[in-house]
């Protein structure tokens, strides 16, 4: 069971310190994804151990929230790419004071 | 206060009808003028309008005399009627009605008014007819008449109002029509500060004359002569003393009395009828009117009565100080004036023995003044405008008329025995002296300064060589000024009949209540010729000082330190100045700073802060994806620990 967690918190710190280190947009979604899989793995963890169908619903709806996330953030960052020639999360900054 | 002395309550006759029933036309004629010049005529199409600019003063001038004449009748009929049913009462419509307030638009007849009617139509008559002269080239005529008009009408209102409250409308109108008419021409500098001042210092006085009306509808729960002359005796001392004060500081804004004195000297900044009937003849008697017909409040209030003697010996030595020193004609009449309605004043205060000789002075003083005034005037038309007494000299050749009708006013003023001004100052004097020893002697004083200003004046304008300039051409006055002029004269010469037989004592009487005399120190005799050798030392100081001398063009500036004060005004000014004037801009000044400083600061630095802060913490707003990340991590770890904190401690 504590492996579960460890694992869980482990994934879930390599995609953290992935946002805010990384500058390429993909990475970053993907580490994004990454936090998000080791929340899920977390729920389904938890809900084993209570006995229960609560966290595995969750995690249902975790990934059909990441999966319409995908289709939009990757939409996103396409049509950045298009028009600035960059997939650098640094470079879209204009958005500011 | 005599014990158990009581004014008459005024009871009016509501129903007296026959003529009475036209009191309130007296008011309705010249207010008709009034409107129909300063109203109406604005507004008509081009040629009517000419028109009316052209023969306006006849209609301002008709309505005067149409009013003067229904005052004789009504005058008539009341000497018809019994000594006591002499109160007629007249009620037009309820002015207000809220609560237990209730105000009417009443008008009271009666001796006291029947006399004051006669004065201000009879000598406003008068000078509706010389300004037909002196106004005769000035392009603003009509408005000038219509002013008149107003002012007469608006005093008219004061003296027949019946209740407190309608007097204010008529105080607070002829205050109106003295602004505007001092300040006539208004392209003059000087004529638009003093009319600001006259109006300003008024409405001190003013203050003082509606606190007293609102004390009454606290106390009495009604302003009318009638129900609070009724219900005196049951005020308490202490509010009777208020009232009899407060209405004091009325009197001394409408009547420039010390302390509120400065007003009148620039007044004279008006057109020359103006300065003879408001500033000589009328208006500034208001004060005097107002404590006479008061009475029944003063009788009670022996402090306020001790008060309105103390405030009118000052000013009759104050204003015959001034008049020393004055070059300017005006002006030296003007301080002649003030120093009269001292005189009024004192009597007025001195209780039922003074107030019949109030009005008996008054009344020669509005004869005689009103005619010095005109003549004055007279002159100044004939010197090209000049009102510098230094320029003038040996006009009596010039000026035959003005100076001959001038002569009869100067006689009546210094109290020539046998004019008029000699019988009315002999008897305020005299009631002075049986009243209070030391009061007496200042009157008595101040009669030897008058003769003393008087006799200069005379002496600058009408003697002494001629000092006119070449070119100027002094010449006689119109006839449409002069025979205001001698009617005036006549009646200056001829006032004293009043007294024949104690007649305007035995008249007022009703009015005024009974007085029990006190036996001067002296028999009236040797009063009378005190007064006489007083008098004639005065005219003999200003021969030897004024007459005898060459008088410079110039007014000599090496001189005594009496002199200069009282060239200064005695100061009145700077005193103004530095009691009111300088502690209330002070006052402002640092409720201004305060304002600025304190409000102001507050709220502007507030707000600086707030829009200081945000700038600062805009920078936060970087743009860059990252550093939110990160910020919301540490808000997520925040969260957490803050959660465990909770739950394990």
């Amino acid at each position: 069971m504590t492996e579960y967690i460890v694992l869980s918190a482990i994934l879930f710190t390599i995609g953290c310190v992935g946002v805010l280190v990384r500058r390429n947009a993909i990475v970053v979604f993907m580490c994004v994804e990454l936090m998000l899989n080791a929340c899920n793995l977390a729920f389904v963890a938890f809900a084993r151990q209570h006995g229960n169908l609560d966290g595995q619903i969750t995690a249902f709806f975790v990934m059909v929230v990441a999966a319409a996330e995908v289709v939009i953030g990757l939409a996103i960052i396409m049509t950045i790419f298009r028009t600035r020639r960059s997939a650098s999360v640094d470079d879209a900054s204009l958005l500011k004071y | 206060m005599a014990e158990g002395a009581h004014a008459p309550v005024v009871a009016p006759d509501t129903g007296a009808g026959g003529v009475f029933e036209l009191l309130w036309l007296v008011i309705a004629l010249p207010l008709l003028g009034a409107v129909l010049l300063l109203a109406v005529a604005p507004f008509l199409p081009g040629s009517a309008r000419a028109a009316v600019d052209r023969h306006g003063h006849l209609l301002g001038t008709a309505t005067a005399v149409a009013s003067f004449g229904l005052s004789l009748v009504l005058f008539l009929s009341l000497l018809g009627r019994d000594a006591e049913e002499r109160q007629v009462g007249q009620h037009l419509w309820t002015w207000f009605e809220t609560g237990s307030l209730d105000v009417g638009m009443d008008l009271l007849y009666d001796q006291l008014a029947a006399l004051f009617l006669l004065l201000i139509t009879g000598v406003g008559s008068l000078i509706h007819v010389y300004a037909i002269g002196y106004m005769a080239h000035d392009p603003r005529r009509r408005r000038f008449f219509g002013y008149l008009n107003l002012f007469v009408a608006a005093m008219l209102t004061l003296i027949l109002s019946a209740n407190f409250v309608g007097l204010f409308l008529g105080w607070e109108g002829v205050g109106l029509a003295s602004y505007l008419l001092i300040g006539f021409w208004q392209h003059k500098p000087s004529a638009a500060a003093a009319a600001k001042k006259a109006f300003v210092i008024n409405r001190v006085g003013d203050i003082g004359l509606s606190l007293a009306i609102a004390l009454m509808f606290a106390t009495f729960g009604t302003t009318d002569f009638g129900d609070v002359s009724a219900h005196t005796g049951e005020a308490s001392q202490g509010t009777l003393t208020a009232l009899g004060l407060l209405l004091l500081l009325g009197a001394c804004g409408k009547s420039a009395q010390v302390p509120l004195q400065a007003w009148l000297l620039d007044a004279m900044e008006g057109p020359t009828p103006v300065s003879a009937l408001i500033h000589a003849a009328t208006m500034v008697t208001a004060g005097v009117y107002l404590v006479v017909r008061s009475n029944f409040i003063f009788e009670l209030a022996p402090v306020a009565q001790t008060a309105v003697v103390v405030v009118a010996t000052v000013t009759l030595l104050w204003g015959a100080i001034l008049g020393c020193a004055k070059d300017d004609i005006k002006k030296a009449l003007a301080g002649s004036t003030m120093s009269q309605i001292g005189y009024m004043m004192l009597a007025a205060g001195l209780g039922p023995v003074g107030y019949p000789f109030a009005i008996f002075h008054l009344l020669t003083h509005g004869f005689f003044k009103a005619n010095m005034f005109l003549g004055a005037g007279s002159v100044m038309h004939g010197m090209d405008d000049d009102v510098d007494m230094r320029h003038y000299g040996a006009l009596n050749k010039a000026m035959p008329v003005t100076f001959l009708t001038f002569a009869m006013g100067y006689l009546a003023i210094i109290g020539f025995p046998g004019f008029s001004g000699f019988w009315s100052k002999d008897k305020i004097i005299e009631s002075a002296l049986a009243e209070n020893l030391l009061v007496g002697v200042l009157a008595v004083l101040g009669a030897g300064i008058t003769a003393f200003y008087m006799t200069r004046l005379m002496l600058l304008t009408f003697f002494t060589s001629r000092r006119w300039e070449e070119g100027v051409h002094p010449h006689e006055s119109p006839r449409v000024m002069t025979v205001p002029l001698v009617v005036l004269a006549a009646l200056s010469v001829l006032g004293g009949v009043l007294l024949l037989g104690d007649w305007i004592v035995t008249w007022l009487e009703p009015v005024t209540g009974h007085a029990e005399h006190h036996e001067p120190p002296l028999p009236a005799i040797a009063i009378t010729l005190l007064i006489t050798a007083v008098v004639a030392l005065g005219v003999a100081a200003a021969w030897f000082l004024v007459g005898r001398r060459e008088v410079p063009r110039e007014a000599p500036r090496e001189v005594s330190f009496a002199t200069r004060a009282a060239r200064a005004d005695l100061y009145g000014d700077a005193i103004n100045d530095a009691l009111v004037v300088r502690p209330g801009t002070g006052l402002v000044g640092g409720l201004t700073l305060f304002d600025r400083v304190g409000v102001d600061g507050a709220v502007e630095g507030g707000s600086a802060a707030v829009g200081g802060l945000s700038s600062t913490m805009r920078r936060v707003q970087n743009g860059f994806v990252r550093s939110y990340a990160l910020s919301l991590l540490g808000g997520a770890l925040l969260v957490v620990l803050a959660l465990l904190a909770v739950n394990l401690g």
